[in-house]
């Protein structure tokens, strides 16, 4: 990249917990190297200094819960190159789209002094939903590695080293025996994509399924599975409704245990 | 043939320690049985046993003092002689050069202890493959003629065990260094020791063993007719290839398919299943590139990608490559099944998919069809 002019990062946040935008900062020595390659030009979060758009590449923390965000996210996407979502809320809506599942007003009635002020929409949806993204940066939180293998890639021109199968993959290579198999934990692994490095099972927990849905989710014979261990239905449309309750797959396989 | 009592075990592993050997042998970890470095022999699991069905484990320690009272447990041996990731060259690029490195590190030198014949078997597919085969593996190579075998012959085989079918068990034939046969009998607890090789036999020599008793013979010999008798599973093999290669639009991939999550477990816990695809990165700042060599599986959509995309898309077409590759066109490519019989692909699959019985099912459902014509 020499004498090459840095490209320009943006780094901007919708209705999430800021834990994703965390994992960036959490590269610490790596972020030192991101910082040589790219021009920090807008990323609230760590810095007040601020540069104008438009920038080479946004990295979007957050789903679209309010009509002001629906507005916000298509000028961002004006004013981007590259428009990357990062985290379960961008991708997939997040844990709060579990008021997809219920009535929002009612929620609000509950929380809220003033029901009055609020003014929010219907479902709370991934940044896909509204604009056109680039690329989709799953977890809850993103895996700092494969954040910084993303730009890594974008910055060397070069497909993303980032696989969509399933969680089971990594957990074996790393030799943990299945928690499931072994102690009839239920484990969202074989219907999530991998990511985390199969954080959970490593410690003798089932996954929580963070990194959504993998490439082919066959997540009835999961659902077989764990109602083979003994998971009841109630459990089973919880399992499906977690931080990606909202993914279509997740979402269609919650819903059958729900109505069933 | 020598007998090593269980006191003197510890006297076996410090030998193998003291010729430079890193020890790798059972233990009992939370959960599962797993071949993981070991210190001494107090490291083994002593009185643990496990119960295999179809997609369900189970370890409970039976209060006894037997080592090796358990069959192939969770993670192979392949672990270790053909690691998960491995960097495979790395590139540096200035204005003008461009050279390639390989990274030239001495093997480790293993010691696996409580080999079972099954898993011995494997590593003789392997061998073919990355030593013997037109594109050798040198670090394979390296690391797999270091290895020291101590086998142990298999006295509890599980319920899913059917490696007597496939001709690779129960009783250890060949491929080790040194052989031992665990008998706990009337208060007593020994292994009886032959040598597989030379250096095998130095080290039984060191060791000073007396020889066996006829007594301790007989009662050895007791235990591997025990284990044949116990291993009641069985896979007809005759006319399989033919079999699988007339199924290959069988309506049964698809019920498969239904239970099937393509999650990969399969492929990973079998000792045979070698696959591996390369990831090239670009460490920031570095001015390199290199090439890492990781584990895969034909369970993955990359794994079947062609310009254009992936060949095998749906559930069915990858658990018929499966199954078609172990049981048919393995033979066509390497002169043998692709399989021996472990049964880790039937334990250690969350959907308790049983190959053994879908390959029954594939025999059954041609019968059937050729009585129709
Ligand atoms: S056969 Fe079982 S272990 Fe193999 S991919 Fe299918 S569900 Fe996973
Ligand atoms: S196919 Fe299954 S039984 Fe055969 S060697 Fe592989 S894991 Fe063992």
């Amino acid at each position: 990249m020499r004498g090459v002019k840095k490209p320009k990062l943006a780094v901007w946040k919708f209705a999430s917990c800021d834990g994703c935008q965390l994992s960036l900062l959490d590269c610490e020595d790596e972020l030192l190297t991101v910082a040589e390659h790219v021009d920090i030009a807008y990323f609230p979060e760590a810095t007040r200094a601020v540069q104008k758009g438009p920038y080479d590449v946004s990295l979007v923390e957050g789903s679209i819960t309010t009509p002001h965000d629906a507005e916000r996210i298509n000028k961002i996407r004006r004013m981007s190159r590259y428009l990357i979502t990062i985290g379960a809320c961008a991708t997939s809506g997040g844990i709060q789209a579990l008021r997809n599942f219920a009535d929002v007003n009612q929620y609000i009635r509950i929380v809220y002094a003033h029901p009055e002020y609020i003014e929010t929409l219907r479902n709370s949806t991934p940044i896909a939903m509204h604009v056109y993204v680039d690329f989709e940066l799953r977890g809850c939180p993103v895996n700092k590695y494969q954040l910084i293998e993303v730009l890594n890639a974008l910055l060397n021109n070069r497909r993303p080293n980032l696989p969509t199968y399933s969680v089971c993959i990594e957990c074996k290579r790393r030799g943990t025996a299945c928690v499931m198999v072994s102690e009839g934990v239920p484990c969202m692994g074989p219907v999530t994509q991998a990511g985390c490095g199969a954080l959970c099972p490593s410690y003798r927990r089932g996954c929580y399924g963070c990194f959504g849905p993998m490439e082919v989710p066959n997540t009835a014979a999961l659902s077989a599975c764990w109602s083979n261990i003994g998971v009841q239905k109630d459990d089973l449309v919880r399992g499906f409704r977690m931080f990606n309750a909202y993914a279509d797959p997740f979402r269609k396989e919650s819903e059958v245990h729900e109505h069933a | 043939m020598e007998v090593l009592e269980r006191a003197e075990l510890d006297g076996l592993l410090n030998e193998l320690k003291r010729r430079g050997y890193r020890l790798i042998g059972p233990r009992a970890e939370r959960g599962a049985i797993v071949y993981d470095p070991v210190e001494t022999s107090d490291d083994f699991p002593a009185g643990w046993q496990d119960e295999h069905q179809r997609g369900v484990y189970r370890i409970q320690n039976s209060g006894g003092n037997a080592l090796f009272d358990h069959a192939a447990g969770a993670r192979a041996l392949k672990h270790f002689l053909i690691p998960p990731r491995r960097l495979l060259w790395r590139a540096h690029g200035g204005d003008s050069d461009f050279t390639v490195e390989t990274p030239r590190s001495t093997p480790p030198h293993f010691a696996f202890i409580g080999v079972r014949a099954c898993e011995l078997h494997a590593l003789a597919l392997q061998d073919r493959i990355f030593i013997h085969g037109p594109q050798p593996d040198p670090e394979y190579k390296a690391r797999r003629e270091q290895a020291f075998i101590v086998a142990v012959n298999c006295h509890r085989p599980s319920g899913n065990c059917f490696c007597a079918s496939v001709g690779s068990g129960p009783a250890v034939t060949a491929g080790y260094d040194i052989l031992l046969t665990e008998v706990v009998d009337a208060g007593r607890h020994y292994f009886t020791v032959a040598a597989g090789t030379v250096r095998g036999q130095e080290v039984v020599e060191v060791l000073g063993l007396r020889s066996a008793e006829a007594g301790e013979e007989a009662v050895a010999e007791a235990v591997l007719q025990e284990a044949e008798t116990a291993l009641t599973r069985q896979l007809d093999l005759s006319g399989l290839r033919e079999v699988l290669l007339g199924a290959a639009d069988s309506s049964h991939w698809e019920s498969v398919a239904h239970k099937c999550m393509a999650c990969a477990n399969c492929t990973m816990t079998c000792p045979t299943c070698f696959c591996a695809t390369v990831e090239d990165t670009t460490p920031l700042g570095s001015g390199t590139a290199e090439r890492w060599r990781v584990w895969d599986s034909c369970f993955t959509t990359d794994f079947s990608y062609i310009h254009g995309g992936a060949v095998r898309k749906t559930g069915a077409s990858r658990y018929r490559q499966w199954l078609t590759h172990k049981f048919a066109s393995w033979e066509d490519q390497f002169g043998t099944l692709g399989c021996v019989g472990c049964g880790r692909c039937i334990t250690w699959c969350p959907a308790g998919i049983d190959i053994v019985e879908e390959l029954d099912a594939l025999r059954r459902k041609r019968q059937q069809k050729l009585q129709a014509v």
